[in-house]
This record gives structure tokens, sequence and C-alpha cells, in this order.
């Protein structure tokens, strides 16, 4: 280990609050000079919000930030660069119809007089990659490279900023394969014996042995721990990121009926993210579905409500073989689909709280061929009601409402329509403590009235507390299922980690 | 502030929105009445209605597709395609006259229909898909007329009945009806039917739509299918109107229509806009172009001014979408 004491960057006492959430809650974190530093914790846990923070894109709300020592203040992504901290996001920022060498330098072309200096740009490309042996050439475009090659870029053009010392991964081996990434981590290695301090953040338990010096442990937006790798079990680290208090008590056993009817049965559903998927939904249960981000959780459920059309698989709707080609199709078979990003896929932004609760059976609201706005009007009176929005007119636009009001604007246009099957994309994502309840609260008498439900959730104490059964899945594959009697946090999560 | 206040305020803003397009019409009368040569005439006023006839048939049936968040370029040489059609099946075919005008509008449906496969199915974007039909129509109406300027019957020929059913009886205009009546269908589909519902969802957020089962493509070929329909009758009114459809042109009504749209309000993001709207901003057009001329000012002002209009009219719809976005409940 090449480790020294010389401390890169330290912050102390981080708070960040977003509209309803306490993000970050007295987190720190120390990275010294020539180690990597692994940064874990589930989904949610503040680890990308952290880094956010570093990298100037979110502004803390308390605590301090020091740089080689000096405290700081980091108001945007400009002022982190100029103290040497680059990030490589999960999602490569890349043109693709440009080369490596505008890629590294775009904003910072190399001039001659009013015209672009390619030549002495593409030297100052190449003289970069050579000094950091990465093996790639400048002129080349960057569209046809590999996602390995591609992210290779994403670091050099991070590293290319003169005084670069810290460097942010936010989980580079997610698109790599095995080869791929023991290039990663020895081109990591090498950084790293150069004095680079390199922030590492992934989900995957076997490459922290491999490649961290030290490991922080975050949960529910606050600092748990910070460990030497080599003289800790990862056992513990699971055990560390998963152990908070349970405040919610989970379920002990099923609530479905013994012999309930199967109403919903996928067979081997193929797409180019989901890998022969199968698994059944009972009445009247409530089916979840855990994983990582990017496990292909939400994949699956666009396969099953035709949103996104399968290459190969079957799809069974009280045991009979049903075609869902389209998401009409599968409204038609009584299957609703409530979308993680209910401002993309769940709401008419422009349109009325009632005719966004009406557009799933606007057929029901017709009297002749004339819509009846009355009745329209009425019926979303009777959901602001029951489902509590708080709007001051059904006729306001959802556009103006809040965004725990706007997922009950999403509910009650899927409690409109009837479904006998309504699949919950992470449904309380973003909203605070109170509207959840409400929301598992209106999920329950929904299974109550004799309805089923798959639920996405990366909150573990959700899916235990609200699941008769949990399916796990992991890069698109579904690795398990478990009864909620045999289901702990531990478990999920170990079927969940990719296997490395 | 409470919640009431908040609403009411924004209400009152509403109103005033509402307002605006009509006091522009209004403002703009008085203006021309007081300035204009002659301008303060019921002659004036049925030259300015009349103005409006075919360009009026052209607004209505692109705002349906212009709230999918679509456009149409093509019904300008749609509407003449059509119009000369039914002036080749009439002269050059022989077909009864009442049976070539049946094959107008069924001609202005087809080419809307197409314009519809082409978005909703072949997932061409529509300003491309449009634009190619725009040349296919003027094409095809060269081609089926031999380039040949088709005359419809006038007063004083066979089937003059031609002139007075469809423009004027006496001092009757009795176009104005036809524009009455498709202002008066085309509102009640846009705001009353299932179909007028699905235009303001698929424009507002397509995919929501979507997702929400309903099945956006028939009801986004139905809009351009309806704006084609509306052209194909429009063609109909520009026959009564002018007498003569001359093969290979039309292109340019499209302008002034579109103009007329977005004077009204409509959004081109799509998802919001109405019919009293674009009636509203196809006067604002017919009484600016019988203003100027009373100034004694040539078309080519007119077509200066309609420009500087439109650009008024989008800004200030810009300045009411960023205004409204800050009023958060």
């Amino acid at each position: 280990m090449s480790q020294s004491q010389e401390v890169l960057a330290n912050m102390t006492g981080i708070q960040k609050y977003f509209p309803g959430v306490h993000a970050l809650n007295d987190v720190r974190f120390e990275l010294r000079a020539g180690e990597v530093h692994a940064l874990v914790g589930e989904n949610g846990a503040g680890k990308s919000t952290l880094m956010k923070v570093l990298t100037g894109i979110y502004q803390k709300d308390g605590g301090e930030i020091q740089v080689m020592g000096k405290p700081v203040q980091i108001s945007n992504i400009k002022d982190a660069q100029d103290l040497g901290i680059s990030i490589v996001h999960q999602e490569l920022n890349l043109l693709k119809d440009l080369t490596v060498a505008e890629n590294i330098f775009i904003g910072r072309e190399d001039m001659n007089g009013f015209l672009l200096d390619k030549k002495a740009q593409n030297k100052r490309a190449q003289d970069h990659l050579d000094a950091l042996n990465i093996n790639l050439v400048a002129t080349q475009n960057v569209g046809k490279m590999t996602v390995a090659k591609q992210q290779m870029v994403e670091i050099a053009k991070a590293l290319s900023y003169e005084n670069t010392r810290i460097l942010i991964l936010d989980e580079p081996t997610a698109p790599l394969s095995d080869i791929e990434i023991e290039e990663l981590f020895t081109f990591i290695r090498d950084l790293r014996s150069r004095g680079v301090g390199i922030i590492y953040i992934s989900h995957r338990m076997g490459e922290l042995k491999q490649i961290s010096d030290r490991i922080t442990v975050m949960r529910d937006g606050q600092y748990v721990a910070t460990v030497e790798t080599a003289q800790t079990a990862m056992d513990d680290i699971v055990r560390m990121m998963v152990g908070r208090i349970i405040y919610e008590q989970p379920k002990t056993q099923s609530m479905v009926p013994e012999g309930a009817p199967v109403v919903l049965q996928i067979k081997n559903l193929c797409s180019r993210e989901v890998k022969d998927v199968s698994f059944e939904l009972r009445k009247g249960e409530i089916l979840g579905l855990a994983g990582l981000v990017g496990a292909g959780r939400t994949e699956v459920c666009r396969l099953i409500c035709g949103a996104d059309k399968r290459d190969s698989g079957e799809i069974f709707v009280e045991g009979k073989l049903t075609s869902v080609l389209t998401p009409a199709d599968a409204v038609e078979a009584g299957i609703g689909y409530l979308s993680e990003d209910r401002k993309r896929f769940g709401l008419c932004l422009g349109l009325s709280v009632a005719n966004n609760i009406a557009l799933t059976r606007l057929d029901s609201f017709t009297k002749g061929v004339a819509i009846d706005d009355r009745r329209i009007k009425s019926t979303a009176l009777e959901y602001k009601e029951r489902v509590d929005i708080r709007t001051p007119t059904v006729e306001t636009l959802v556009r103006s409402l809040s965004g725990g009001n706007q997922q009950k604007v999403v509910l009650s246009k899927w409690l409109v329509r009837d479904c006998d099957v309504l699949i919950f994309d992470e449904p309380t994502r973003g909203i605070d403590v109170g509207a959840k309840n409400e929301i598992y609260k209106l999920m329950h008498s929904l299974i109550e009235q004799g309805k089923s439900i798959i639920m996405i959730s990366s909150e573990m104490p959700e899916l235990l507390r609200m699941s008769d059964r949990i399916v796990v899945m992991c890069e698109g594959v579904k690795t398990g299922e478990l009864s909620i009697e045999e289901a702990t946090q531990e478990k999920i999560m170990a079927l969940a980690a990719p296997q490395v | 502030m409470s919640e009431q206040s908040l609403q009411i305020q924004s209400a009152k803003k509403v109103d005033l929105q509402k307002l605006l397009a009509p006091a522009v019409l209004v403002v703009m009368y008085i203006f021309f009445a007081i300035f204009g040569k002659n301008f303060f005439s019921t002659y004036t006023l049925k030259t300015i209605l009349e103005s409006a006839y075919y360009t009026g048939l052209m607004s209505f049936g692109i705002t349906f597709v212009i709230i999918t968040g679509g456009i149409d370029l093509s019904i300008g040489t749609n509407l003449m395609c059509s119009a000369v059609m039914g002036g080749v099946a009439y002269s050059m075919w022989g077909w009864p006259l009442w049976l070539a005008l049946c094959l107008v509008p069924l001609t202005g449906l087809l080419f809307g229909f197409l314009n519809g496969i082409l978005v909703a199915k072949a997932k061409l974007p529509p300003f491309i898909a449009t634009l190619g039909m725009m040349l296919v129509t003027q094409g095809f109406g060269s081609i089926i007329s031999r380039v040949q300027t088709q005359r419809y019957p006038t007063i004083g020929t066979e089937n003059e009945w031609f002139k007075t059913v469809f423009y004027r009886s006496g001092s009757f205009p009795t176009g104005a009806l036809y524009l009455l009546a498709a202002f008066l269908i085309a509102a009640f589909v846009l705001s009353k039917t299932k179909f007028g519902r699905y235009v303001y969802a698929i424009g507002s957020n397509e995919e929501a739509t979507r997702l929400s089962g309903v099945r956006v493509d028939k009801y986004k070929i139905m809009a351009y299918a309806i704006c084609g329909l509306f052209c194909g009758f429009g063609a109909i009114l520009f026959a009564s109107t002018y007498t003569t459809a001359t093969p290979g042109t039309g292109n340019g009504f499209e302008t002034y229509a579109i103009a007329a749209v977005i004077i009204g309000g409509t959004s081109m993001a799509g998802g919001s806009g109405n019919m009293v709207g674009t009636l509203i901003g196809i006067f604002i057009m017919a009484v600016l172009k019988a203003g100027l001329s009373s100034l004694g000012l040539q078309a080519h002002w007119q077509t200066f001014f309609t420009g500087v209009v439109v650009i008024g009219a989008v800004l200030m719809d810009n300045f009411r979408v960023r205004a409204a976005q800050k009023v958060k409940v």
C-alpha cells in the first residue's frame, strides 16, 4: 500500500436537506493521498448526494469541507475542478461523434487565433493519454469504442484538469466485463501509486476487497463507520449497510390465503435488459421486487405492462395466455403500471387534476359522444377526498402540485381504472414519511378489495414490511425468491449484489 | 399566501389572458375604423368574413394537430390539391358537380390520413413527414390535372348554385354559415369528445398517455386525418370564393393558418389551446389584411405585419408560461 497520511479532502458534519427529506445528516468523509477509499451503502443511503456536495452540484446546508487542509466553499463544478476534484459519473457523458481528444478538451480547445488548432490538441491529448499509460488513440471517434474504452476516455478527461488529485468513480465497473474490470483495477492502482486519492462507489462487495484500502459505510443519510478493508470481513460491511433500527415492523407471515389463485404469471420474459425472468403473482398478494438500481426490475415491469416490446416470453392473466403488446392491451387485461418517474411517465403536467384522473378510463365518462365533465369532476372530487390530494381545486393543473400530491394523482388515476393487478414502481421515492404511510394504507386497502400488487422497492424495510413474497433480481436475472418468513435484509442483499 | 387567495389570483390571471386576444381584435378593428379609408362599413365586414373562409377551415383542422404537439405543413397544398381534384372530376371526367364535390373532402382526408400514418406508425418527425406531403400533394395536383387550371361554376354558368350555396346568395354571405358550422363542430370535438381530450393528453405527455392505456397511435392518426378533412372542406370554400384552382400553388397558405392558431394562444409545444382562440386568431389576421389595405398599404405590408403579430403573440405566450410556472401551490 502506498497510502500516506496526507489528507486530500476532509468533510465533517455535512448536512443536506431536500423538501421533506433530510438527505445527509452529520456525515463525515476523509480521503488521503494515494488511497482508494470505497463509499458504500444501500440505494438512497446518501452516497451520491455526498459526492454531489463535494463536486459542487449540490450546496451543503451545514458542515465543513477542507481540501488540502484548507476550508473551502465549493459552489459549482468549476470550483471543484479548480480544487482538483473530478468525478466520473455512472452514466458516461461523452459526445459520441467527436474524437477522444475533442472530448477530453471540450470547452478548453487549443486555439490558433480564431481557429481550432487540432494538431496541437491531438498531440496534447496523446501525450496526456501516454503519460497515464492509457492505450488509446487521440484521434479516434468515441462512438465506435467499447464502453470500457469510453470510460477510460472519461477518466482521462477527469484527470486532464491540471491539478486533479481527487478522483471520484461512481460505479465504474457496472458496465464492464471481468477482463475489463481487471484492466481498470490495474489502472486505478497505478493512479494510487502516483498519489491520487480515489473515492470509489460500488455495490459489488467482492470488488471492495480487491481494490479499496478503506471503506466508509453510509446508511439513511448518516455516517456509520470507516474501516480498514484488510481488517474487515465483508459480512460485517453488509451488516453495517442494512443494520438500521427497524422502525417499521416487518411482516412476519404471508397474508395471502392458502390456495389463492394465480392472477398473473410471466414465463421466460426476455429483452435486451431482462434475461429469462419468470414469476407468478397470487390474488391478494403483494409481491416485492428487490434489487439494486439497474437490476432490471423496472424493465421487467415495463414488459409486463406492454410499455416495451419483449423479445420472447409469455404472460398469463388469470391462467389465460394474453398477448400484451401495448400498454392499452395491458390495461384492458387489468394490469396498471405506476412508474417511478411520475413526471415523465405518469402525468400530463399541463392538464388538470380531474383530466389526469379520468385519463385511464375516459370511455366510462361519456354521455353519447360527449364527455361528461360534471361526472369527471365529481369523481375527481371523490378521490381528492379519499386519497387526500391537497389541491385548491380539481381544475388546478397538476404541474403546480407538490411531489407527494402528484403521486396521489397518479394513484387516483389507476384506482379509477380499477385494475386487478397494479405494479408500483418505487411508490414512495422522494416522499416524506407521512405520505408514505398513507400510500401503504392505500395499498393494503387495495389488497382487501381483492387486488394484487407487484411492488418494486429499493428500500429494504419497505419490502419487508409490505411484501408477502420477495423476488430478487440482479443484472437482469432473477437471482432468487424468498417467502416473507425466510426473508432478511442480509439474504436479500446477498442475492441482489453482483458476484465478482 | 393561503391556497384560496392564490387560487383566486391565478383565476383572475387566466381570465385576463383569455381576454387579451379578443381585446387585440377589437382594438385593431377600432383603430382601422378610425384611420382606414371606408373601413367602417358592412361591405368591409363582409370582405373580412369572406377572406376568412378557407384559412379558417385550415386553422381549425391544424389546431388539433398542433395541440398533439405536431405540425402539418401540407395543409395549404393539400387544400389546393383537393380543389384541383374536384375540378378535374367535374370538368375533365365529366362527373356531376355534386359528386365531384364529394371527392374534394375525401382527397383532403386521404392525404391527412397518410400524414397520420407517417407520423404515428412510421414515427417520422411531423415536420419531415408533412414537408414531404406538401410536395407530394403539390405535385399530385399538377399531375392529375395535367397542369391545367381548374374552373368551378360561377354566376351565369351552368350549376351556378355552387356559388350561391357556398359563397354568396344575393348579398348574403352563405360561406359564413359553413365557417360557423365548422367552428362549432371543431370546438365540440376538441373540448367535448374523448378524442379531443386525448389530443390534449398526447400533447401534454405522449408517453404518460400511452402508459395510461390510450391507443395513442390511433388518435394521432385521427388528428392528422381530421386536419386533412378540414382542408378538404376548406377547398370547397376556396373554390366557391375564387372559382379557379391552380395546380402547383397553395404553399404559403399554411403559414397564415398556423399563424392564426398561434395568435389564438395555442402553444406549439402542444397540450394547450382552444378553438375559440383559433377563431379569434383567424379574424385578427383577416382584420389586419383588410385594415392595412384600407390604409393604402399593399399586400407585402400585410405579410410584414402578419409576421410582427405572430412574433408578438408567441413572445407574449412565453412570458405568460414563465409567469405561470412561478405560481406554485
